[in-house]
């Protein structure tokens, strides 16, 4: 019982504390393009609104930068104090693409951001854009070695079970870093991120034109956003769907429980728009189903099936039963005493040693297991249905519409109408939350649709954590909720009193507060 | 091509020594100058002067830890796992306090009310301090081993409480490390200051100085005499797989002097750290460069002492000594070091080369009159 509460406090604790980190990332990463295309605007036309605009815009992506590293300190620091079991098992290859994020992004990124706010006056104009450029660059790469590395978890590639140390090992980097899950998640996850930044600029860039001051900066902003905005938000959402593809190849348990696919059709399976989804009962009441678009979305084919709910227990059922050989010879194997005939049943099945191990969180002794057993450890492999259904539903909703809201406000923007319509302004404005919903939701999707998994197929969540005290986990968690939120709070308001004041805040003399003499 | 499995072993040793003193040394000061706020600069444009001298790099100086941490993950994952779950609360209490930083520097004067600003510049002491303090602290204890053994599948259990952390050696050794990142921080105000807020650091310096040589000689003379060291009894196979349980080991007085003994080349790390506080009380405002390299190189000489000191172990078990990590049995695979190695080797060179671009760029005083010219865009 102690071991379940300490399982769930620290998956909560991680929730919370990733889906804060993520709260600002997606914003940094959107946000340090569009600086980038506005200083390149600057160096090439030399019109000095493009400066103001980097340097405003800058103004709100330190406030939302600081935050980031606040929040992303703690994801370097949290695998090992909360998750020591799964540190051990696959820091050999989890471990690398986080070193290396580091050396080759983070470091990037922190050293050149100070020369961003600070270096305005020591560096020509190009130098400066360089300056600019890094920093974006190293937000990207990032972004990128972090989503390989998640992107490991949810297909772990490249790696073997050494039975002497315990542990999965590396067996190559190039398949480590070019694992096609991790690439497209990447991706996905960079386009959602300039779409935030896009999504971010517009919706207070129209604020500006709503009130009708410091219009020339607005309209110029809003111009910008909407271009890089467009953009972003079709790559979003065709590489959701690219990410969709390779969910349903390669986390089937996952694919099941977004698609509600209770039983595996003739394909091409219907896709179900919505209903009443009973997790207990293993069917959804009253569902509207669109025919034979399920089967194209996730295989593109007519002929490929998407297989259901209750076929992937009975196959996880069985490999229960083979890992479960290759778990009674693990004391054989550590000890070198198994027979060439023994080791040879140990490598056929080592494959499905992670399904043995879910059956740790039912019995001490994973061997004396009883089919009742083995049936409820097969059942767990498939996530809670209803929660991933309605989450995925409404991230794609969102990516749908935030893709109309731009492609609108592009075409109105380049012709002119734009400025006078103000319900797309004020949509625009309501909208800037959107696309941080959407991301936590996409969080929430990919690791969520993972459980009962910490390493797809390998690692048992249940397993993953460290071994401390529920006492432990509750003060650490009520401390991280105290702290995150009193500083988010700091954060909001900083960030809206400096919304509202505009490019005013730069002091340059050239707008709305200035010329009125004084601050709002 | 790959070197043998020993090699890279001995080369990570060196190579996580190096990002930790690296850490030590660039931000070390940072963390010094946040300790030194509050009775160095007195009025809100001195305070403002401190900030924006360390505001513009402090950034990129804390990726050194960020770094550390995500290298000893990769090549220590059973280092990483016990050491950072086993000292679960002291670890949030150096996390928590480094929150406070990246906003402390931002936040602070994007407000113009001295509640707000006066609530910063305590969130920035606190930044500096309590890291400084907590992680004296756990090299502290690390160098008398901490209470935690592995079960049979590897999973490491700890066995002592935060309050067990705080005993008296270990407080030493956190006042070993205030001191010289004290000294650290305010031979780098000497760099970056003038007049009488250099006349300030200046005596910051000295007292954090003497300070320093003092503590750093009483912890050598209570390791030389009270704390038992650790000692493998045998060999370990520096090529076998990477698990803590193919040694025996003992805890015994003076074992953490054996290393000198053996290699009196060692001494120079320890020699290092007394002389370069030294240098800075001789060298003084007249040279604050020199002064700044003085200190750094007594930084790098007082970690390192510790680091020889207890090489092969890198953490040590108070209540299984057998089950010690060193950094012969607690390592990644060959390939995954040698990978690193080759990433390290790529990048660390590209990091240095910018990091002092940068420096270069921002070199020179800062002073009130630059402050209150840049009022809307400094720190």
């Amino acid at each position: 019982m102690d071991m379940d509460a300490l399982v769930d406090l620290s998956r909560l604790q991680f929730a919370f504390t990733a889906l804060m980190h993520f709260l600002f990332v997606p914003l940094t990463l959107g946000l340090s393009l569009l600086l980038v295309v506005m200083e390149t605007l600057y160096v090439r036309t030399g019109n000095v609104i493009f400066k103001d605009m980097t340097r405003f815009w800058g103004k709100l992506f330190a406030i939302n930068f600081a935050m980031g590293v606040v929040t992303g300190l703690t994801m370097e620091f949290q695998f090992g104090t909360n998750w020591a079991y799964y540190s051990h098992y696959v820091g050999d290859i989890f471990g690398v693409p986080l070193a290396i994020e580091g050396l080759m992004a983070f470091f990037l990124e922190s050293t050149f951001i100070g020369l961003f706010f600070f270096g305005w006056d020591r560096l020509s104009r190009g130098q400066h854009l360089m300056v600019t450029v890094l920093v974006a660059l190293g937000s990207n790469l990032s972004a990128l070695w972090i989503l390989i590395a998640n992107g490991w978890m949810q297909h772990p590639v490249a790696t073997f079970f050494n039975p002497e140390t315990m542990r999965m090992e590396l067996t190559g980097f190039w398949e480590l870093i070019l694992n096609q899950v991790a690439q497209v998640k990447f991706l996905h996850t960079l386009s959602a991120g300039y779409l935030t930044g896009a999504v971010f600029v517009l919706g207070i860039s129209s604020w500006y034109l709503l009130k009708g001051r410091d219009i020339e900066f607005a309209r110029r902003s809003f111009v910008i956003a909407a271009s890089v905005g467009a953009v972003a938000a079709i790559g979003a959402v065709v590489l959701g769907d690219e990410s969709g593809v390779y969910v349903a190849e390669h986390q089937p348990t996952k694919m099941a429980a977004i698609e509600a696919e209770w039983h595996t059709e003739t394909a091409p399976a219907a896709f179900t728009v919505a209903g009443l989804i009973d997790d207990e009962r293993m069917r959804t009441d009253y569902a509207i189903k669109i025919p034979y678009a399920l089967g194209l979305i996730a295989t593109r084919s007519l002929t490929g099936t998407v297989t259901g709910v209750h076929e992937l227990v009975e196959q996880n059922a069985e490999r229960i039963r083979r890992g479960l050989k290759a778990y009674a010879l693990l004391p054989a194997m550590r000890a070198r005493t198994a027979t060439t005939e023994e080791r040879q049943v140990f490598d056929r099945y080592v494959g499905d040693l992670g399904y043995a191990l879910l059956l740790r969180q039912y019995t001490d002794d994973p061997l004396q297991a009883d089919e009742t057993v083995i049936a409820k450890a097969a059942r767990s492999t498939v996530p809670p249905v209803a929660p991933l259904f309605w989450t995925f539903r409404m991230m794609v909703f969102i990516g749908f519409f935030l893709l109309a809201l731009l492609i609108y406000a592009l075409i109105a923007a380049r012709r002119g109408t734009a400025w006078r319509k103000r319900g797309l302004l004020r949509l625009a404005l309501c909208s800037i939350p959107l696309p941080f919903l959407a991301a936590e939701l996409g969080w929430f999707v990919a690791e969520f649709g993972r459980q009962p998994w910490a390493i797809y197929e390998i690692l048992p969540t249940g397993l993953a954590t460290s071994s401390l005290s529920v006492a432990d986990v509750k003060a650490s968690l009520t401390a991280f909720v105290l702290m995150y939120l009193g500083l988010f709070a700091v954060e909001l308001f900083l960030m809206f009193k400096y919304a509202r004041l505009g490019p005013s805040a730069l002091h340059t003399g050239r707008y709305h507060f200035e010329s009125l003499g004084g601050r709002p | 091509m790959m070197p043998d499995y020993e090699t890279l072993r001995l080369i990570w040793w060196g190579l996580i020594a190096l990002l930790l003193i690296g850490y030590a040394v660039m931000d070390g000061f940072d963390l010094g100058v946040g300790t030194l706020l509050p009775f160095v600069a007195r009025t809100d444009d001195e305070r403002r002067v401190l900030i924006n001298a360390i505001g513009p790099t402090w950034d990129g100086n804390q990726v050194w830890l960020i770094l550390g941490a995500g290298a000893i993950f990769a090549a220590w994952p059973a280092v990483y796992a016990a050491a950072f779950s086993g000292m679960y609360a002291a670890l949030l209490i150096v996390l928590f306090a480094l929150f406070l930083r990246p906003v402390g520097f931002d936040y602070r004067s994007k407000i113009d009310s001295p509640a707000w600003r006066a609530t910063w510049d305590y969130a920035l002491f606190l930044g500096g301090l309590v890291p400084a303090l907590v992680i004296g602290v756990a090299f502290g204890n690390f160098l008398q081993g901490v209470p935690f053994h592995f079960d049979e599948t590897l999973r490491s259990h700890y066995t002592g409480t935060l309050l067990d952390l705080l005993n008296p050696f270990a407080l030493l050794a956190g006042a070993v490390s205030v001191a010289m990142l004290c000294m650290h921080g305010a031979t780098f105000l000497l760099i970056k200051t003038t007049g009488s807020l250099q006349q300030r650091a200046w005596r910051a310096a000295r007292g954090a100085a003497l300070a320093t040589i003092m503590l750093f000689v009483l912890a050598g003379w209570w390791i030389a005499t009270g704390i038992e060291g650790y000692r493998i009894v045998g060999s370990v196979d520096p090529n076998a797989a990477s698990t803590p349980f193919g040694k025996e080991v003992v805890r015994e007085a003076g074992a953490w002097l054996a290393n000198f003994q053996i290699h009196p080349w060692m001494w120079l790390a320890p020699a290092l750290g007394i002389l370069g506080a030294w240098a800075v009380l001789l060298l003084g405002r007249r040279r604050p460069g020199w002064s700044w390299v003085a200190s750094a190189a007594s930084v790098g000489g007082i970690a390192a002492t510790a680091g020889l000191a207890m090489f092969p172990f890198v953490l040590p078990s108070s209540t299984h000594p057998s089950h010690s990590l060193l950094m012969w049995d607690a390592t990644s695979s060959q390939l995954t070091l040698w990978l690193m190695l080759i990433a390290a080797a790529v990048f660390i060179p590209l990091i240095l080369f910018y990091t002092s671009w940068v420096f270069r760029v921002l070199r020179g005083k800062v002073t009130v009159e630059q402050i209150r010219e840049n009022d809307h865009a400094a720190y």
